[in-house]
Parts: C-alpha cells; structure tokens; sequence
C-alpha cells in the first residue's frame, strides 16, 4: 500500500508536467492576441509601447524560449504573472482554490449521503412510489443546467423566503477570517469567531446543495444498480439463510459490496465539481477557481488559463490516488502494488 | 405391501419425522404465464437420518429446498404442507421463518466462493450468525464460538483463519467454513445444496466425512441435494430421485441402488461410468428433461423412455410403494419382474 502511494506520489509531477506542456502549446496556439490583454486599445498602435509590453511579458522570445521559461518557472513552483489581475497565477490560485475546495466538498458530503440514501430507497422499493420520485427527482439534478435551477432557487430561497443569504460567501459587511486553511467555515471556527462560523455556514448551504443536486443523480442510478445486481447474488440468499431480515440483509451485505463501484464515481465527481463548479460559483458570484477560469479564459489570460488547467489536472490526480486507497480499504479482494 | 397402499401410510414412522412435506407445490408466474416448478412431492427426514435427492439440472431439487426455506421470489407460488417439528413452514410469517432460517435449519451451498459474502471477514459473518439468533451473546463471545466453530470443522489454525477473508481460503476450507457457519446455532436440519460440487474429489470426501462426522455426533437431520450419484451412494441413508418437478422414485439407497424400478432410475444408473467394467463408449439417457411450461401429458418421462406404453401420455403414474420403494411408473411391478 505504501509503495503504491509513494509511487504515484512519484507520477505525479511528472504527469503534470506533461499536462503544463499540453496547456502551454494548445493556449500559444489560440487566434486571439495576448497583447490585447495587457496594452490598452488606443496604446496599440504605440510600437515603443508595444514592444515594450512585449519585452516585460516575455512575448518577443521564441516560443521554446518561453516554453523553458515557463517550465523553469513552475518547476520553482511559480505560475507566472496574470495578464490581468497582474498578480502572481499562484497567489491568485491560492485564495480562490480554498472558495472552491470548501464549496465543492460541502456538495459532495450532499451528494452522497443523499445520492446513497436514495439510491438504497429506490432499490429497496424498486418499481414503487419512493423509487419514481427519487428517479425523478436525481434526473432533473441531472439534467437542468446549474445556471438555471441555481437561479431559480436563489430567487425562490433567498429573494423570495429570505431562509438563505444572497450571493458570497458571507455577507456584504463581513470581514473574511485571518486565513488558516482557506475554508471560512473552518477558519471562523479556529478563531473561535461562532456567529462568523453560522454565518458563512449559511452561504455555503444554497450554493452546495445546487451543486450537490447535479450530482446525486448520477450516484443514485448507480447505487440503485448495483444494489439490485448485488442482491441476487448467492451471499445475499446465504445471509437470508442465516436468518437475516431484509433491512440487514440490504445493508450489511448488499450495501458493502454496492459502494465499491460507487466510490469510483465518488472520486470522478469530486474531481469534476473542482473545475465543473463555473456556473454554480457564477450563480452565486463565488469567488473559487471555477470563476477565475472564464475571466482567464475571456481575457486570454494564458498564466492564468494554464494554472487553471494545472489545479484541474492536480484535482483528477488527487481524487484519483484517494479513490484507488479508498478502493483498497472497501475490497479486501484488492491489493495495491 | 401392495400397490394400492398410498404414500403417505407407507411413510409414516415409529417416531414423528424432523421434516414433513406434503404435495408441495411450486409455481412461477411471470409474464409469459405459470411454470409449474414442482409438482406435488412428499418428503420427509428424520433427525439423524440422510436423505439423499438426487436428478437433473432443472429437475427441482433445489427449488424444493428453497421454497421450504421461503427463499424463492416473490413470483413463486408454493402450496401444501411442509412441517417441521410439527411447525407449518408454508404460509408462515416472515418473522417465524427468520427465526427457523440458521437456527434450527442451516444451509450449506454448492459455490462457498460466491456463497460468502467478500468484504466480510470469514469470523464476522460466522459471528453474525450467532448474534442473530442469540441477541444477548457478546461479541467477544461470539468470537471466541466462531474460532471453536471453525476448530470443530478442523480448520488448521482458526483464530488466524477467523479474520480472514473468503478469497484467503481455499475451495474445501471455505466449504468447511460454511459448515462451520450453518452448524453454528446447533440446528436439528441441514440442508446440503450440492455441497461438493465445486469440489476437487478428494477434498470432496473430506467434506462428506465431515457432514457425517457432525450428523452422527449432533444427530443432525440432513438433505444432501446432488447429481452426483456417488455421493449419495456413500452418505444417504435414504434416497429420491426427482425428474421434472416429482419425485420419480423413493426408497432406501441399497433398494434404489441395487434394485431400481423406474426407467429413469435405470438410466441414471447405467450412465455411471463402471470401474470394473470394460471401456467403451459412455452411456447418456437420450434426450434432455422437458421444459416446465411444455410438459407432456402423462408421465414427463415417457418421450426419453424405451419402455413406454400408450396409457404412459396419458396419465401420470402416481407414486406408488412396492416391496419398500415408492416408484411413479406404470409398468414398475413388470419392470421390477423382468430384473428380478
């Protein structure tokens, strides 16, 4: 088990290294004009300017000058300067990632106590009532885009019974607390500060559940089809034979084995959500990576549009490590090398 | 004994027997209509005793089995009397069967691969077992039962055997572990689905030591459902053979063995490779078993049968006892002169 940690601990950079070179090449090979980021339109037919806005952003080099800059930079772990906020890619990173991480977390822990529960109510009631309102209600999580049904419930929630606060992460007059980990929640709570902690509690409920919603349908469907595979299997008549009832039999024998598969998709989703949260944190002017990604991208942005790529890569990787461990610990059949 | 002395006379005993079982009837509905699984047998097994039920793939041996257990679908009808310890187990409550089902009958099954569960230590699911039944046993206790369960099944090593997993033990280990785990609350019935048949032969007769070892000394009452004929051979005390949903014939296994009435019986027989005999060409019975929603009229053995007569398509023969062996064929007492 250690060893398999240590060496896909080992793949890592290098791996992301090759995602640096993919982003690196596909964004230099893009129409648009970085320089139009970065010199104001009437400046542009300045060439003193030009040139010299070039020479401070490194666009006069040759593109492998400027690719082994890159690289040499980020090997020392520097993303670069933002053409747009002109601040270092990695601190602008470093603030907006901790937004996302807590957004998407908070919807995941959604999304599978509830994509679980109601995937074992489907099964459990197959072809029953409980089992067509929980299909229907995880396809419309799956199918209504977030800007839409994040509106709707914003406007419902929030404008229209006042149970959530608006857009944020805490209100208009609260000041962030000193960061520790990123997550307000958390950090309110290490600073002891337990009114800031309910508070930014409350701005993360809406947004996640949104999020969460999107989710839970694809998690249902397969908690409710592997339930119903497991359960005809020769176990599961072993358990009845021993005298189980049916609510352990579904549980404590079914349940277990069903989770295996579903962890996988677990895993994929948090990964997704770290990047795939655009619209939810658009919605509800969130202010994570998913946000920085389209300003990047609008602006030509390339620093930003590759360190957004990296974030990315390095989520798929990490939930991807976590899975296979937590993989290892559901099968006993699986053993890491 | 004659002819005309029913079933249900010849069988009964001195002692009332552990297992009864009345003209039990299986029937599946599903879309396509009802498929009649089985069609009315009498069984019974005293404790102590083997009983030995032997047929086809298909036949319903264990669907017998598991229509007694209340194991089958929902989609399963089953009608008739089966008692145990003058308990009526057909129509019982969910609740009644549950508390029949690993205490007072076990269950062994053919695969102990897919029978135990994977993510479950061999010791927890032993351990559930007994907590199921005995609600107030610790489970420190209840592991200390297990580790003696899996010693008692002579399982090398059974406190370290305990925490492992299926898949750590071997095909004959994890058969004797299931053992382990039906025998654990003491029950007065095991039911043997095919217990050997994942088997390689010689851990096959260990395994068969094993469930005669533990029938003598528990005086256990056991049904040893197999095709194997072999098996039967050496454990039963008594066999049935089922084909297509009934019992074909019924008697104790030197009469069956030695003395066979029914046609199909015959043939069964005669495909049992001879190790004294000469080598040649393998015996079959011609033909496969017909399907549950097809049968022929009359007997559902005449189409595979060399001896059968006009009235064979016509009526069922009912299972009649003759000279101690119930057979259901109409030309048995001919059949059984001309062998004679």
């Amino acid at each position: 088990m250690l060893r398999f940690v240590l060496r896909r601990l080992i793949a890592t950079p290098l791996l992301l290294l090759g995602v640096a070179t993919v982003a690196f090449f596909l964004s230099q090979m893009t129409k648009g004009d970085p320089l139009s980021a970065i010199v104001p339109e009437r400046q542009m037919n300045n060439p003193e300017i030009v040139a010299a806005a070039k020479e401070k952003w490194g666009l006069d080099k040759s593109l492998i000058e400027r690719y082994g800059l890159y690289i040499g930079n980020l090997v020392q772990g520097d993303l670069g300067v933002s053409f747009t906020t002109r601040r270092a890619v990695s601190a602008d990173l470093g603030e907006r990632l901790p937004a996302t991480l807590e957004l998407v977390m908070a919807a995941m822990l959604i999304a599978t106590v509830v994509g679980i529960t109601l995937g074992v109510l489907s099964a459990r009631y197959r072809d029953r009532s409980v089992d067509y309102i929980s299909r229907v209600f995880a396809l419309l999580g799956s199918s209504l885009p977030v800007f839409w049904s994040g509106l709707l419930l914003l406007f419902l929630f929030s404008v229209q019974l006042g149970w959530v606060p608006g857009p944020g992460r805490l209100d208009a007059r609260s000041v962030a607390p000193p960061s520790i980990t990123g997550f307000y929640t958390v950090d309110s709570l290490l600073n002891g500060n337990i009114p800031l902690f309910f508070e930014s509690l409350h701005h993360l409920l809406l947004p996640s559940i949104v999020l969460a919603w999107s989710v839970i349908g694809v998690i249902t469907r397969l908690v409710r089809s592997s339930l119903l595979e497991v359960m005809g299997q020769d176990y599961v008549r072993t358990a009845r034979a021993k005298g189980a009832g049916e609510g352990r039999v579904m549980l404590n024998h079914a349940l277990r084995n069903a989770l295996i598969p579903t962890l996988t998709i677990i895993g994929f989703s948090f990964a997704y959500l770290i990047t795939g949260a655009v619209l939810t944190e658009a919605v509800f002017s969130w202010p994570g990576v998913g946000s920085y990604a389209v300003s990047s991208a609008r602006s030509l942005d390339l620093p930003g549009i590759i360190g957004v790529t990296l974030v990315g890569s390095l989520a798929f990787l990490v939930a991807n490590l976590l899975t296979d461990i937590a993989y290892a610990f559901a099968n006993p059949r699986v053993k890491l090398q | 004994m004659t002819r005309t002395e029913t079933v249900a006379s010849s069988i009964a005993t001195q002692t009332a027997p552990l297992l009864e079982v009345r003209d039990l009837k299986v029937t599946f509905n599903s879309p396509d209509g009802a498929a009649d699984a089985i069609c009315g047998i009498d069984l019974s097994v005293g404790a102590g005793e083997v009983l030995g039920i032997v047929g086809e793939s298909g036949s319903g041996k264990s669907v017998t089995m598991m229509a007694l257990m209340q194991l089958l679908p929902a989609s399963a009808q089953i009608t008739g009397s089966a008692r145990f310890r003058g308990q009526e187990l057909v129509g019982a409550t969910s609740s009644t069967m549950r508390q029949l089902r690993g205490a007072r009958i076990g269950m062994i099954f053919q695969d102990p691969l897919t029978a135990f569960n994977p993510v479950l230590t061999v010791g927890a699911q032993i351990v559930e077992a007994l907590r199921l039944h005995e609600k107030d046993l610790s489970k420190k206790a209840a592991w200390e039962r297990a580790v003696e369960l899996l010693a008692e099944v002579s399982i090398p090593q059974p406190d370290r055997r305990a925490t492992q997993y299926p898949h750590e033990f071997s095909g004959g280990m994890r058969q004797r572990a299931m053992i382990a785990m039906a025998i654990a609350n003491r029950p007065d019935l095991l039911i043997a689905d095919e217990p050997t048949t994942a088997l390689d032969v010689t851990v096959q007769a260990q395994i068969m030591d094993l469930l005669n070892r533990l029938r003598e000394e528990r005086n256990i009452g056991l049904i040893l459902i197999t095709h194997d004929l072999g098996v039967v051979a050496g454990a039963a005390d008594r066999i049935a053979v089922m084909y297509s949903g009934r019992i074909v014939e019924q008697g104790s296994v030197d009469e069956v063995f030695y003395n066979p009435r029914h046609p199909y019986t015959r043939g069964l027989l005669a495909a049992l490779p001879k190790i004294d005999g000469e080598a040649g060409p393998l015996v079959a019975i011609e033909g496969t078993p017909p399907s549950l929603r097809n049968r022929p009229a009359g007997c559902a053995f005449r189409p595979r049968c060399s001896v059968s007569v006009e009235r064979c398509s016509t009526i069922v023969p009912a299972l009649l006892s003759l000279n101690g062996v119930e057979t259901a064929c109409h030309r048995s007492e001919e059949l059984q002169r001309i062998s004679a």
